[in-house]
């Protein structure tokens, strides 16, 4: 029997291709006769386009076309146009001119002449909130019931707020449950803060370029994206194809965290050129349009109360939050209220919210969205609430820590698994938190230490998806996988789940991926980390239904019962008799003489549309298995990381030095650890960007950006992190998935960011700061009682 | 949004005919964010761009002599990638901020986006596809990533593998602190750091061992 692939270390299929520089990402494919577009963007952040005069650039030798808002599919709502006539941020795609060569096409663009007339603009959501404020949309500042409103609070609002504080009035949404009121009279300690979380870009280290061309009636579109299924499927609506005439090839995704996750309209720009061109067309994508372009995380003006028991219990929680959510929405507000809920199950708690356009970069989910924001800002607040009732931070957290039985957000949903407890226990005792606590606040020349905690929750699954597999005739076990490929290894890791069920080494396993010629199910989206659980899941059943037609086939010419043959080793044979059997390939040729379902002529009828697209395109190759998880799930998926950090904060140029990490997650059973290992780094890595260094700054006069690029608005590099970074995961499988795994991709990031939020704050000797970043001029400022260099709910400074 | 007015070299397209607004007229405000320019051969030779002649050189690339037409102003990533067929280098910024085009000129790491080609005639170049052996033998640096399960998304790794090749051959016992130094002109926005340091110190190890 062959060795389970599950919790082994197996390289994935694509390695070599990664280091051998053969994996072709988007910007690498060439066609015959391929020319360039390229993009004018908008120099102001609201304006109306009055008239293009072209004709210069159309005279241009080399000069093939342009491309217009006028030629490009109509959005509805507050939709994300491919090109518009009334750009709603600086960066926001106008045109594109379409040349021979990519000189040319940026040549001609200058000589296009462009009458606009500037708009009304907003880049601080509380000054649309103002009474005759500002909108970023002609329409109004929010969308709501399927309308634009000019949503606005009343100068009383913002009075009664003093200095410095949330004004709160009308919100746009609101729930509770519990007694608030008697949540706070309970309490012991109440906290209040004004929290100020920033926007931040995605900045995939892939900028998103694309190439397309078309060859009688079909697209052929090279991208990257997060999910390729889904994001063809995307692709055939948004231009109003059938999917069987879209060719999405996206074989590998330089980066996404949640800016690829399907629908990008940029990447219809060289489909569209090509089409009107008749020519394949590159769109290359620099890194300051990617800036505009490529999606952001939402900032948070917020305000909390907290109120403590004396024992550290959370009995109220009350947050309100002012959701910046650009030019065509964000939801990360009411998830962070979620997160909230979860993190510290209080025993009553009321969530406000308000979420508001401005003419800043379009918003989409960003790894964790609105989880790794409420947690970067909670985490030091409890901190502070333990300090001042003289509690351990661990020990304040475990007693507010969810577990399976505990209930959160607005309609108190339960939760398939939690070991919380576990893992702060285990986090505890391998960065000897015990011990280390007492470096806390100690200062050795100009350094002081500061210790941090970072308990990070986020949703890690869905259900309901297909699998799809085919045994051929060379007896390998090819698993389709519909899910994308963008460095998170999940197109091999979830397909470990069908190669245990049948018993099959991994060497004799492909898995199937990236281009949707390649017939592949209805995969979730690769995003909110609902991969690992749904598609271990989709590959677990659709592999059951592999087993059984093998032990059927074997049983119709072996004679006896189906139930009394077992699968192993690449064979289906009599249980406990393997010389009576056959192999996978004798298998897979029966299934083809066979026909009907064993061969995929017929199929069941649960599968999606595109699923059963799929299996009609593979009918008659093997032995073909296709089944949708129907396996029951009774409450909401979570996994949860915490992260413990050490900071080292000089006080006299205000930088601090992250010397150690250790991340431990409950994610159920562990796939594949050292993925799961670089998914716990990386994540909090990109954390460690978030609390100290990346940012965006605006002009406020002209509502234009400064911080576009990596050197203005700085990720971490090799030299900003631990030189060694420690992990475990306690291993205790979700017992409502066969496979016990859940994902893992978000909560990481939150863990990262709030670690280090709250070891500065402990380096500051409990002085909750409660704004990110926590760049050297906001801590020396607090190191030094100085006024702090920007108000407490001033952004984009 | 209404009334906009295209005019083409085929004459006004109109969507509105009607206006004469004394608007703001923005030509040259608008930006077209050429960060990125390239010109492929083809069209060169109708191209009205100043100082746009393409000079034909001999580059030492991977070992091989190519002769290519290069422009003044063409970067070595864009020669390498548009007119050589090699696309491992990868481009994530052409300003020299990320380091995916790492390459080697005569043994030292170079961002290729910021590397004039012209300048490089005669030096020997070494890109990611020039690393393997014969019959697709694996650089000891390529077996050492593979041998730590390598990287994630991996649109850095070809800049990070260039790096780390200089690293050893400088360098076969680096503590981690050097080779974190030594790769620090790479960026992973993956945030794989402890990984990438992981497969460096592999790499060094490799390194020794065929030494």
């Amino acid at each position: 029997m062959a060795e389970p692939t599950i919790g082994r270390d197996i390289a994935p299929p694509d390695l070599i291709a990664k280091v051998t520089g053969r994996a072709k990402y988007a910007e690498d494919f060439r066609a015959d006769g391929m020319v360039f577009a390229k993009l004018l963007v908008s120099p102001m952040p609201h304006a109306r386009v009055r008239r293009i005069d072209a004709s210069r650039a159309m005279r241009m030798p080399g000069v093939i076309d342009i491309l217009t808002a006028e030629d490009v599919p109509e959005v509805s709502g507050p939709g994300e146009p491919v090109l518009s006539n009334e750009p709603l941020y600086e960066g926001a795609p106008i045109l594109a001119v379409i040349a021979e060569d990519e000189t040319t096409a940026a040549d001609a663009v200058e000589q296009i002449r462009i009458d606009l007339e500037p708009l009304p603009f907003v880049i601080d959501p509380l000054q649309s909130l103002r009474p005759g404020g500002p909108n970023a949309r002609l329409l109004g500042n929010t969308f709501s019931d399927g309308d634009f409103r000019d949503f606005k609070w009343t100068a009383d609002d913002f009075d009664r707020a003093p200095a410095g504080t949330l004004p709160m009035g009308e919100p746009m949404v609101e729930w509770s449950v519990g007694d608030l009121d008697a949540g706070f009279e309970q309490a012991a300690l109440v906290l209040e803060e004004t929290l100020n979380h920033q926007s931040m870009t995605h900045h995939p280290l892939e900028p998103r370029s694309s190439m397309a061309y078309w060859r009688n009636g079909r697209l052929f579109l090279h991208g990257s994206t997060q999910s390729a299924q889904r994001t063809g499927d995307w692709v055939a609506g948004a231009l109003d194809l059938d999917p069987d005439n879209v060719v999405f090839i996206s074989e590998y995704c330089g980066g996404g965290f949640g800016s690829k996750i399907s629908s990008q309209p940029v990447m219809l720009i060289s489909a569209l050129a090509a089409r009107k061109t008749n020519r394949p067309v590159m769109l290359r994508i620099t890194r300051y349009e990617e800036n505009a372009v490529g999606r952001a995380r939402a900032g948070f003006q917020a305000s909390v109360r907290i109120g403590f028991r004396s024992d550290g219990r959370v009995t109220a929680l009350d947050l309100y939050i002012v959701q910046d959510a650009g030019p065509h929405g964000a939801g990360d507000y009411n998830t962070a209220a979620s997160v909230a809920s979860l993190a510290y199950t209080p025993q009553a708690m009321r969530f406000r919210g308000v979420s508001i356009y401005t003419n800043t970069p379009p918003r989409s989910a960003q790894r964790a969205p609105g989880g790794a924001q409420i947690i970067s800002m909670l985490e030091p607040i409890i901190d502070k609430g333990a300090r001042q009732l003289g509690i351990d931070r661990v020990a304040i957290r475990r007693m507010n820590a969810p577990d399976a039985t505990s209930t959160f957000g607005p309609n108190q949903s339960t939760l398939t698994s939690a070991f919380v407890r576990e893992a702060l226990d285990r986090g505890a005792e391998m960065f000897r938190w015990e011990e280390r606590s007492r470096l806390s606040a100690q200062r050795n020349g100009t350094r002081v230490t500061g210790l941090g905690i970072g308990l990070s929750p986020f949703v890690a699954g869905s259900t309901g998806f297909d699998g799809l597999l085919v045994i051929r005739p060379d007896g390998k076990l090819y698993i389709h996988q519909g899910i994308g490929n963008l460095g998170t290894h999940s197109i091999a890791d979830t397909a470990r789940a069908a190669a245990d069920v049948l018993g099959v080494r991994w060497e004799q396993c492909e898995v199937v991926w990236g281009d949707t010629s390649k017939h592949l199910p209805r995969s979730s989206v690769q995003a909110g980390s609902q991969t690992t659980f749904a598609h271990t899941r989709a590959n677990h059943a659709a592999a059951q239904d592999a087993l059984q037609k093998l032990r059927e086939i074997a049983a119709r010419d072996l004679g006896g019962v189906p139930s009394e043959y077992v699968s192993a080793d690449g064979r289906v044979y009599r249980s406990g008799n393997p010389s009576r059997g056959m192999s996978f390939a004798q298998a897979a040729r029966r299934a083809i003489e066979l026909g009907g379902k064993y061969s995929g002529a017929e199929f069941a009828d649960d599968l999606h549309d595109d699923t059963k697209r799929a299996v009609r395109g593979l009918q008659g190759q093997g032995l073909v298995a296709a089944a949708k998880d129907n396996y029951p799930r009774d409450g909401q998926t979570y996994s949860f990381v915490i992260g413990f950090a050490l900071v080292e904060l000089d006080v006299e140029t205000g930088h601090v030095d992250i010397k150690e990490y250790t991340a431990v997650t409950d994610c159920g059973t562990v796939l594949h650890p050292r993925s799961l290992a670089a998914q716990l780094h990386g994540g909090a890595v990109q954390g460690f960007g978030m609390a100290r260094s990346q940012k965006w700054v605006f002009d406020p006069k002209w509502g234009v950006p400064f911080a576009k690029r990596f050197y203005t608005a700085r990720p971490p590099g090799i030299l900003d992190v631990p030189r060694t970074m420690d992990w475990a995961a306690v291993e205790i499988a979700d017992p409502q998935t066969p496979v016990g795994a859940k994902g893992i991709g978000e909560p990481p990031i939150g863990a990262g960011a709030a670690a280090i939020t709250s070891a500065i704050a402990d380096a500051l000797g409990g002085q909750c700061l409660c704004r990110t970043p926590l760049t050297a001029d906001v801590i020396l400022a607090a190191l030094e009682g100085r006024e702090q260099p920007n108000g407490p709910l001033e952004i984009h400074t | 949004m209404p009334d906009v007015e295209l005019i083409t070299e085929q004459g006004t397209r109109g969507f509105s005919r009607r206006s004469f607004i004394k608007g703001v007229i923005a030509a040259g405000a608008a930006v077209s964010s050429t960060s990125y320019l390239f010109r492929t051969n083809g069209a060169s030779a109708r191209s009205i761009a100043q100082g746009s002649i393409e000079r034909l050189v001999t580059l030492d690339v991977n070992g091989q002599q190519r002769r290519v037409d290069v422009l003044p102003h063409e970067t070595l990533a864009m020669t390498i990638r548009y007119k050589l067929g090699l696309t491992g280098t990868k481009l994530g910024c052409d300003r020299a901020e990320c380091g995916a085009c790492t390459v080697l000129v005569d043994g030292v790491p170079r961002y290729s986006c910021s590397t004039l080609t012209h300048s490089v005639r005669g030096r020997s170049i070494t890109t990611i596809e020039g690393l393997e052996g014969p019959n697709g033998r694996l650089h000891p640096v390529q077996e050492a990533v593979v041998h730590e399960g390598g990287f994630q998304c991996a649109f850095c790794a070809p800049g990070f593998i260039m790096s780390m090749v200089a690293l050893v051959q400088a360098n076969q016992n680096p503590t981690r602190d050097e080779a974190a130094h030594a790769l620090s002109g790479n960026l992973c926005r993956c945030g794989d750091y402890n990984k990438i340091l992981n497969s460096a110190m592999r790499a060094a190890e490799y390194a020794r061992r065929n030494a």
